[in-house]
């Protein structure tokens, strides 16, 4: 692969060339931005190669104001020529925009300073056929690790590394290098009307972060024989525990409850919230974009704001929105530097792990997979399909599934009882698994 | 007027100065190795989109993407490179890139030649030219005061409108080249409702392979902005669904994402190939009521899910999947169908030149039945009757599927009475059309909204079915 810090000055001379074009072509204030990634995707099914990708994805965006009227263009075409014709698309649909006060850049003032160096960038200067090698290695750890094992999904070995440099008329122009490897595997368990299937898999800046190979296919075997035999229950109300992984998606609520876009629109359930409690006492929920190597960090945001950690939520209480220059103007505050989303949240632990969280628990249901998107933003109703672990006494008794779990985020995010230690590392969100009050779960 | 396959070869091809010769030369390199099969896929596409919210055009975007994907096969195994600069040198590049799947061979001469078109069922034309811009702006804003004329307790409307112009050219390794040029709109109506400190959302729009006249005939935008100011209404007074396995009746038309999660991508070829599926080696059987017939229909003229051709050069087909409750068939894209000895289906589909293609459905729907709708509420005691959904999700492997209703009324005594905030069902997609009692007389199909994701690639589909009664299924409430 080549080295992209080679390439980062000629995409910085794009944005300019971009910048300038606009303001020649008569936009009072531009912002640009272009992104260019190369990677390898290798996949292997019952030990043998199926596919071999490999990816290279570029493109460049640019948004331009006369006054407050906006126009965007995009393009994967990086010609000399497409550039301009780019900025005079962006241009022509500014002619039928309408006059948004709130619209523009974000002010000069917040544009980010120095950049620190993150340490994102690990490239991976791995062959096609070592690739297949360790792919086959996480198979064989999963098909080898029991009989019950009958059939696979096969392993895949994502390695990518990519470039994003943005600018805009203030003069900030900032870029990054960035890496992202990861191997998954999905093996099933079973035959006929009993079969089931699970996955797992590690992601990582750098090659050296990532689980071993037989480690990620092991764990995706162990999950798929935990659900054998699963069954359906009875409809009940019991307390819930979200495993690590699925935890993340109840963050992921609360980010999308907090966002700018969903709060000017009145279209969240928890609109008027900031400064309330909305969690018991000793939840801190954090965001911290300087992460080193974190899978969401980057040093300024989709506008050249500088990122800095910050409490979404101290002893409970929500402290901050997530707020673009945009949504701030029309909620008449200040940017909080989430133009683009959240950057590496998290969520403090307690003490148990999550076999303790289990005891506490004590008797209820421990949801290991959702599936679909039943969250209503506007009023906070939740209701999805779910399948994980019966528990009793404090233990797994048997593996359940065809149910859902039902409630208000809300009242979810309330009686939310303690985080285990278990954090998930993986993704931009990390948590440990939550221990939740008593929801509805329909069944049988 | 020039003909699909003209347009596509003038679009994709004269620019670049590529002749037949030149693609030739691109494929002889990809059969140099030992590969069985090789396909060339140029794709340009031009994308625009218009947003209003709080009464004014606050966004517009234009985008443009094109680019040639060269994939070779060898057996059950796929090389696969792609480049955005359609010239020979890149041509090449990728095509030594991806035959490196298959380590050496015997070399043959293929001479691509363009194929005799087959039915069209879109005309190839540019959607984006089909309004001016001021008359989109103008529609937008129409949909906006439509809304708030409906009620003054709509608070917020954001209404989109989108465009799509894709043109496509596909070289085969067996010398066939095909084109197609596919156009896309669609309209978008969202609301929020607020009545004494309570708030509600409400949904609705609608899109086809046609131009943008297709919003104007018959006030069809309009009623959108009609039907999403109702639905968040109605979702106002709605109370605490049912939790529990009970009868359910679902709707006409977008309630069939019912067929489209629980049977539709469980017989995808993919996953029965490699028996996967839980409906793997079930051809035949018995999977659902005798009153079910269920087919998977790429040729009905300017829907959302048709196709004229697949993304692999096969004309777009109509393919029964289950007939009388019987399974007769998967759906296949031409990679599975040889490996499973069978012909592709016109399934093969793919979301751009950047990605593999694999089996996706195009328009899936039940065909209708006898009963009279009226009759099959009247014959529930105590059930749900659930009009409208968000999204659905399966595991293909376990069969266990979701779909989430955001318009649903108690059925009580044979009456629909109060409605119900939204819930999620859940069913086991090999059994759930077994317990179909009753299928409507009132075939309808979606208006047109649908878009499907598997393995991280989206494309457009449709869905349908008469008004069905499932007689047991796990309804996800809070009571």
């Amino acid at each position: 692969m080549n080295d992209l810090k080679d390439r980062q000055a000629q995409l910085q001379q794009m944005v300019e060339d971009m910048l300038r074009e606009a303001a020649s072509q008569g936009a009072s204030a531009a912002e640009a931005g272009v992104n260019f990634d190369i990677g390898l995707s290798v996949s292997v099914r019952l030990g043998e190669v199926e596919t071999i990708e490999h990816t290279r994805d570029q493109g460049m965006g640019v948004s331009v104001y006369f006054g407050h009227r906006k126009g965007s263009a995009s393009t994967s075409d990086f010609k000399p020529e497409a550039i301009r014709d780019t900025v005079r698309a962006a241009c022509n649909i500014a002619k039928f925009t309408t006059k948004d006060p709130c619209s523009g850049l974000a002010d000069a003032s917040r544009m980010a300073g120095e950049q620190p160096d993150l340490d994102l960038y690990h490239p991976w200067e791995i062959e096609v056929d070592e690739a297949i090698a360790k792919g086959v290695e996480c198979e064989n750890a999963a098909r080898e690790l029991d009989p019950r094992i009958t059939n696979s999904e096969g392993a895949t070995l994502n390695s990518h590394s990519g470039l994003q440099v943005y600018g805009n008329s203030h003069g900030f122009v900032g870029g990054y290098p960035s890496s992202n490897h990861s191997l998954s595997c999905s093996v099933i368990g079973g035959k006929g009307d009993a079969m089931q299937r699970d996955y797992w898999y590690t992601s990582a800046r750098s090659p050296e972060d990532m689980e071993s190979a037989r480690e990620v296919g092991r764990r995706a075997a162990e999950r798929t024989l935990a659900r054998l035999g699963s069954r359906q229950i009875e409809t009940r109300e019991a307390p819930v525990i979200f495993q690590a992984e699925m935890a993340v998606s109840l963050l992921r609520g609360l980010t999308r409850a907090i966002s700018g876009s969903a709060l000017y629109r009145r279209s969240s359930f928890l609109l008027d919230h900031l400064d309330q409690q909305i969690f018991p006492e000793f939840v801190r929920i954090r965001e911290n974009p300087l992460l080193r190597k974190g899978p969401a960090s980057a040093p300024f945001d989709s506008e050249g704001v500088a990122t800095a950690p910050k409490d979404l939520v101290r002893d409970g209480i929500l402290r901050s929105y997530l707020l673009s220059s945009y949504s701030a103007r029309k909620l008449n505050m200040e940017t909080t530097g989430n133009g683009g989303g959240v950057r590496n949240l998290s969520i403090d632990s307690g003490e148990l792990d999550l076999a303790g969280l289990l005891k506490r628990m004590d008797c209820g249901l421990l949801v290991s997979e959702l599936m679909g998107s039943g969250l209503n933003m506007v009023t906070g109703d939740y209701s999805r399909g779910a399948a994980g672990f019966w528990v009793e006494n404090g233990e797994i008794q048997y593996p359940v599934e065809e149910i859902t779990i039902a409630g208000n985020m809300k009242q979810m995010f309330a009686g939310l009882q303690a985080v285990a230690t278990d954090v998930d590392r993986r993704g931009g969100i990390q948590t440990g698994s939550w221990l939740l009050g008593p929801m509805m779960i329909a069944g049988s | 007027m020039s003909t699909t396959f003209d347009i596509a070869r003038n679009t994709l091809l004269l620019p670049a100065s590529l002749q037949d010769h030149h693609l030739d030369q691109v494929m002889d390199q990809l059969l140099a190795a030992r590969i069985d099969a090789a396909d060339i896929y140029f794709q340009s596409s031009r994308l625009e989109s218009w947003v209003l919210e709080d009464g004014i055009i606050k966004e517009g975007s234009y985008n443009i993407e094109q680019g040639v994907g060269v994939r070779a096969i060898s057996g059950e195994k796929t090389g696969f490179a792609y480049t955005d600069e359609i010239e020979l040198p890149s041509l090449l590049e990728a095509g030594r890139t991806a035959r490196a799947i298959a380590r050496s061979g015997s070399r043959s001469s293929i001479r691509v030649r363009g194929m005799q078109a087959g039915r069209q069922y879109y005309e190839p034309i540019n959607p984006l030219d089909t309004l001016t811009e001021n008359a989109k702006i103008e529609l937008l804003h129409r949909l906006d005061a439509e809304a708030r004329s409906q009620d003054p307790r709509v608070t917020q409307v954001i209404a989109s409108l989108v465009a799509a112009h894709d043109v496509v050219l596909v070289a085969r390794s067996d010398g066939h080249l095909s084109g197609d040029v596919r156009p896309l709109v669609r309209c978008n109506v969202h609301v929020i409702v607020e009545q004494q400190g309570k708030r509600e959302q409400g949904s609705s729009g609608g899109g086809a392979r046609q131009g943008f006249q297709f919003f104007l005939d018959e006030e069809r935008a309009l009623g959108y902005a009609r039907e999403a100011v109702r639905q968040a209404l109605v979702n106002l007074d709605a109370i605490a669904a049912p939790a529990g396995s009970m009868p359910v009746v679902l709707g006409p038309g977008w309630p069939g994402i019912l067929l489209h999660e629980a049977i539709g991508h469980g017989l995808e070829g993919d996953f029965n190939r490699k028996g996967t599926s839980a409906f793997s080696g079930r051809i035949g059987q018995r999977v659902a009521t005798e009153a079910c017939t269920v087919v998977d229909d790429g040729t009905l003229p300017g829907r959302r899910g048709s196709l004229s051709m697949d993304d692999e050069g096969t004309p777009g087909q109509n393919t029964v999947l289950i007939e009388k409750g019987i399974l007769k068939g998967y759906m296949h894209d031409r990679l599975n169908a040889r490996l499973m000895g069978t012909e592709s289906t016109g399934n093969g589909r793919r979301e751009s030149y950047a990605h593999l293609p694999m089996p996706r459905m195009t328009n899936t729907y039940m065909l209708p039945g006898t009963d009279d709708p009226g009759e099959i509420i009247a014959s529930v005691a105590k059930g749900l009757y659930a009009v409208n959904f968000g999204g659905g999700q399966v595991d293909i492997t376990s069969g266990k599927f979701v779909f989430s209703a955001s318009e649903a009324y108690l059925i009580e005594n044979g009456r629909i009475t109060s409605p119900v905030k939204g819930a999620t069902l859940i069913g086991n997609g090999p059994d759930v059309l077994t317990r179909v009692s009753m299928v409507g007389n009132d075939l309808e199909l979606d208006t047109g909204v649908g878009t499907c994701g598997k393995e991280g690639q989206s494309v457009p589909v449709g869905v349908g079915q008469p008004t069905l009664k499932v007689d047991e299924l796990t309804v996800g409430g809070t009571n």
